[in-house]
């Protein structure tokens, strides 16, 4: 026996090590027919990993002070401009960090969109999908959370704007919103609760819901393009006939797809790191300013669509205001998508053998989407507030409607085996 | 049921109890923590009164002072502006403040102690914006032809008159707030208290 050996045989009657790494990498047996899409999962980790790790940096030059410097400026915002121009490399940490936010966003989009093309949301993934939706919703606190940091005037407004939508809550409203603020007014003490809910709380949330969806996941086993289970087909041994071992296979190939990430990272990272006042929105490079709000204020690209709805609602019902209304409609439209394994009825998973009504819908249903998010950033005139109300109207039609539509959907049949070239 | 499964009853009395009694300590506990995110003593005094000089400001010209963290403007209106308050009326959603918020004094037309000082908090009563002033009338505002001047919300399009009251149709539901205030001389108010 080497020593190597003898040292793993140590470990591994005090740690499942060998074992655990057989059971979610060497002997965990993905469909061989994963595709493109398939990158956005394992991209997603290490966008987490890049943010986590900014983070750490960033925290040991940031302070989280609304008070004033001696020049007149937030402490917050002046540590801000003090890690881009004077912490060496400083700049580099801090725009990883803001691009990241974005990419986050781009690469969990997408990721999503996958699970809606090729029904991975069905059983007995519905509870991959939930941790999905669970870490969608962290991930939004935190990125809401985090953008108040800066203490710019987007900053500042933005929180204005997004608390005051708690006050609309009946009874409760505006206790709840003076709790989250813990002042009055948005001030130093929603600036230090938020920065420690940003740095522990929802990072240490969103660590372990990612825990639980890879573990969920790998005990029922990945979809794939073709929507059909390869557990079903199994060889002498046990082995899914048309399952590669995950590493070295996809290891392999995901790293191209880091590689391929990292090459767009980079170059909007150095050539346009506000990523045209998208990833950072040029007001934000202005200090908080209680006094005057900025003529425009929008909130960040990856949540104008959620925005859109939320502005859409504009009729008051039952005696409550609109705005809680607009605050109800906006959380239905992030909590639905929980509920898509229950919504989907057809005889199918893949749109590969679905028919034309799903693949219909699920086309309007993006461009919808894609018009909500383009209208958040717009301020709000008549007409694009009926263009969002009608978008509106679709997108949760495309939830609700889905139990019928999916059920008379003209599906084709699926293959035996994977489909694969 | 075999003998070995009859359940220690006293045993499992023990460990009820033992939860509860653990259970209301968890609860004892959670409450300093969730006190602590409600305003702090520091935060709940801070709303001092701040004076405001303005024996500088011109007719039409309005200013900003900072009270309890929040803008409040105080702008000395004009003839021509104080004659639009009436006309505006009917296109106004609480033309009389009702619904709103201001001390019994400014529960008028002009929504002030002297009608040519408009005293108001600055946070437009939807989401909390800082509506931006629009003295222009007509086309010069950039709303409408029939603009008489007043105030919009660049969050969400709220319009108020020069009396900071809210146009029917809009999304913020009342007039802005009038704050507690009074004069100490002809040219100076203190904005936070109005008791002698």
């Amino acid at each position: 026996m080497t020593t190597k050996q003898g040292l793993l045989n140590w470990i591994d009657e005090r740690f499942p090590l060998t074992s655990t790494i057989r059971e979610h990498l060497t002997e965990y047996y993905a469909p061989k027919n994963f595709n493109f899409w398939y990158y956005f999962g394992s991209l997603a980790l290490l966008v987490l990993v890049i943010q986590i790790v900014t983070g750490i940096f960033l925290v040991m030059h940031y302070k989280p002070d609304a008070s004033l410097t001696q020049s007149g400026v937030p402490v917050a915002f002046a540590s801000v401009e003090y890690i881009m121009r004077e912490v060496p490399g400083g700049w580099f940490i801090r725009y990883m960090h803001s691009t990241g936010a974005s990419a986050f966003f781009i690469v969990v989009y997408l990721h999503m969109f996958r699970g809606l093309l090729y029904g991975s949301y069905r059983t007995p993934r519905e509870l991959v999908w939930i941790f999905g939706v669970l870490i969608f919703l962290a991930l939004m606190a935190e990125a809401f959370m985090g953008y108040l940091l800066p203490w710019g005037q987007m900053s500042y407004w933005g929180a204005q704007v997004i608390i005051n939508l708690f006050s609309a809550i009946p009874v409760i409203g505006p206790d709840l919103s003076t709790v989250i603020r813990g002042d009055f007014v948005v001030s130093d003490a929603t600036l230090n609760r938020f920065f420690s809910l940003h740095v522990i709380a929802v990072p240490l949330v969103l660590l372990l819901l990612v825990a639980a969806h890879i573990i969920a996941l790998h005990e029922v086993g990945s979809n794939n393009p073709d929507g059909i289970e390869i557990k079903k087909k199994k060889d002498a041994n046990g082995r899914p006939l048309d399952g590669i071992p995950f590493h070295p296979y996809y290891t392999v190939k995901d790293i191209v797809g880091v590689a391929g990430f990292l090459i767009v990272f980079f170059a909007v990272l150095f050539f346009a790191p506000e990523g045209g006042g998208y990833f950072l929105e040029y007001n934000n490079f202005i200090p908080a300013n209680p006094m005057v709000t900025p003529p425009h204020i929008a909130p960040v690209w990856y949540f104008t669509p959620f925005y859109s709805i939320l502005r859409a609602v504009t009729y008051p019902l039952f005696g409550i205001d609109a705005k809680f209304w607009g605050v109800v409609a906006m959380g239905a439209a992030v909590i639905i998508i929980a509920f898509l394994p229950w919504l989907d009825r057809a005889p199918v998973k893949s749109i590969r053998y679905k028919g034309p009504i799903y693949k219909t819908a699920l086309t309007i249903f993006v461009i919808a989407f894609l018009i909500l998010g383009y209208l958040g950033v717009l301020p709000p005139t008549p007409a694009r507030t009926l263009v969002s109300q009608i978008c509106a109207v679709i997108y949760f039609a495309f939830f609700l409607l889905m139990p019928w539509y999916s059920k008379i959907d003209p599906c084709k049949p699926e293959p035996e085996r994977v489909t694969w070239k | 049921m075999s003998k070995e499964h009859t359940l220690d009853d006293n045993r499992r009395q023990l460990l009820i109890a033992t939860s509860v009694v653990g259970g209301a300590g968890v609860v004892a506990a959670a409450v300093p923590f969730v006190a602590s995110l409600t305003p702090s003593e520091r935060a709940k005094a801070a709303g001092a009164p701040a004076e405001a000089d303005i024996s500088k400001l011109g007719p039409g010209e309005m200013m900003t002072v900072e009270w309890r963290g929040q803008p409040v403007w105080i702008l000395r209106r004009t003839e021509a502006m104080l004659a639009t308050l009436e006309e505006i009326e009917p296109r106004l959603a609480d033309p009389n403040s009702e619904k709103s918020i201001q001390p019994p004094y400014a529960k008028n037309r002009h929504r002030s102690i002297k009608p040519e000082y408009l005293v108001v908090v600055g946070i437009c009563t939807h989401l909390g914006c800082s509506p931006t002033a629009k003295f222009a009338k007509g086309e010069a505002s950039g709303i409408s032809k029939d603009w008489l001047g007043g105030y919009l919300c660049p969050c969400h399009g709220s319009q108020f008159d020069l009396a900071a009251r809210v146009f029917k149709g809009m999304p913020a539901p009342t007039n802005l707030t009038v704050p507690p205030h009074k004069y100490l001389t002809d040219t100076k108010i203190l904005i936070g208290e109005d008791k002698a």
